[in-house]
């Protein structure tokens, strides 16, 4: 019997709401199925099941908001499906405490309704201003809060928004960054895409895009040390999910990731980035496309600037930033020449790596970008 | 096909990438991709949309040709004759 909780799918993610079950006790489920949807700050999420089995009670109602980590169902092994197991059942807020007890309210005065109430509802005593006596916090001053802290209230953008800030301003509280950046000649890259693309049908074609990102992925198999999350610790991963930044046209980011982008042929990565792109726009993403991601790149593309320093999308501990492509004065064995080049910038977490390492990666994406026709 | 017939299906794809912009503002001399900004990847879907409803064929080296909305309605124009 395997613990199905609600996951978190985003450093800034507190708590979701399940908008609906896709699936009932008793259902036969498998590895990468959709289960629920949950609205999250991100819009409304596709979550995922991690192993095969049978789905066991559903321990949430539809339209509660849940916090990440709570108990939602079980997935069961068909013996105790057969053998009719009933997973003991937790209420939300049992559930929730189990994983994260609430701080201890100590100096702040408040009925116990009140504290009932901003417990189930998540809000924190010490935000509420009291009107009762000698300022205790009543069940009224609570429940204006509540309406205050409805989600719905906010429009889609600020909710974004607002995912975006949590997110940055974790980053840059708790992780040191440190920056590198190189210039890479993409004549090469530029011009074996173009003879490529002239046998390609248009739908097909390539974009320089794929190259960085294929360019970028190899780059995590050679310097491992970057394709990975800072756990208490830094810890590799085994899969390269390249989280790609896509920004809304309201305003705002979404990141989805291209999973295993390094065992993907730049064909494969095109079709990759034309199905999320439009979803990433439409809010409509899997749950598998945002938590597993191991390194965000973000591409300005043609006609930008020419560099951008990111910020740490954490528990990662790098992000890439490639700047436009542009015509510059490029010196080499002595001759000056104009080639179009490209600035690639590495801002990295210093608790889990060095400049060192930092260098042996850029180094690495500029030889992979110096031979197109391995990509 | 006329220029004016052109344009409105210019505006409508461009509109369909860029749903929060008003394409029939663009002067002919603005740039399309800097003006609404697209980027690379819509402009790409614009691209397709134009080549599949007005059955031309773009090729990528033709399209520094067509930055600006002068210089697409004319390329269009050039590809399909238009209507006396």
């Amino acid at each position: 019997m395997i613990p199905y909780q609600m996951p978190s799918l985003g450093a800034d993610m507190e708590s979701g709401f399940l908008r609906e079950w896709k699936v009932k006790p008793g259902d036969t489920v498998k590895r990468g199925d959709i289960i629920a949807e949950v609205e999250t700050q991100k819009g409304i999420i596709d979550i995922e099941v991690f192993d095969d089995g049978i789905i066991g009670e559903l321990l949430i109602k539809v339209d509660d908001k849940v916090p990440v980590g709570t108990l939602m169902t079980h997935i069961l092994t068909k013996d105790e499906a057969a053998a009719g197991i009933k997973p003991e059942k937790l209420t939300v807020q049992q559930a929730a405490t189990a994983v994260s007890p609430p701080p201890v309210q100590r100096h702040i005065k408040a009925s116990p309704l009140a504290r009932k109430i901003a417990e189930e509802k998540g809000i924190d005593l010490a935000s509420v201003k009291g009107t009762g006596p000698d300022g205790a916090i009543t069940r009224e001053d609570v429940e204006r809060t509540t309406q205050k802290t409805v989600p719905a209230e906010r429009s889609v953008s600020e909710n974004v928004r607002m995912a975006v800030a949590a997110a940055m301003s974790k980053s840059n509280r708790e992780i040191p960054h440190y920056y590198l950046d190189t210039t890479v000649d993409m004549t090469k890259s530029l011009t074996w895409m173009a003879e490529a693309n002239k046998k390609l049908p248009l739908q097909e074609r390539l974009l320089p895009v794929v190259l960085i990102l294929k360019a970028a992925a190899l780059a995590c198999r050679e310097v491992p040390d970057l394709n990975a999350w800072w756990e208490n610790g830094p810890v590799k991963k085994d899969h390269v999910n390249i989280g790609f930044v896509v920004s809304l046209r309201s305003g705002g980011l979404m990141v989805p990731s291209i999973n295993d982008a390094d065992q993907k042929s730049l064909a494969q990565l095109m079709v990759a980035l034309n199905d999320v792109i439009p979803r990433a726009r439409a809010m409509k993403l899997k749950s598998s496309e945002l938590v597993q991601t191991t390194l965000t790149v973000t591409s300005l593309g043609e006609g930008a600037v020419e560099s951008v320093y990111g910020v740490i999308y954490p528990p990662q501990v790098a992000i890439l930033g490639f700047g436009g492509i542009h015509e510059a004065p490029w010196a080499e064995n002595g001759m000056l020449d104009v080639r179009k080049v490209m600035t690639i910038t590495l801002a990295a977490d210093h608790r889990a790596t060095d400049g060192q390492t930092g260098n042996r990666f850029l180094l690495a994406i500029n030889k992979n970008l110096q031979q197109p026709e391995k990509l | 096909m006329t220029e004016d017939q052109i344009k409105s299906v210019v505006f409508r794809l461009l509109k369909t990438v860029a749903p929060d912009t008003d394409p029939t503002q663009l002067k002919p001399g603005d740039n399309i991709r800097q003006s609404l900004s697209i980027d690379s990847f819509d402009y790409l879907q614009f691209i397709v949309g134009l080549d599949k409803e007005l059955g031309i064929q773009t090729p990528e080296e033709d399209y520094g040709k067509i930055g600006t909305l002068k210089e697409l309605v004319e390329y269009v124009s050039s590809r399909r004759p238009l209507a006396k």
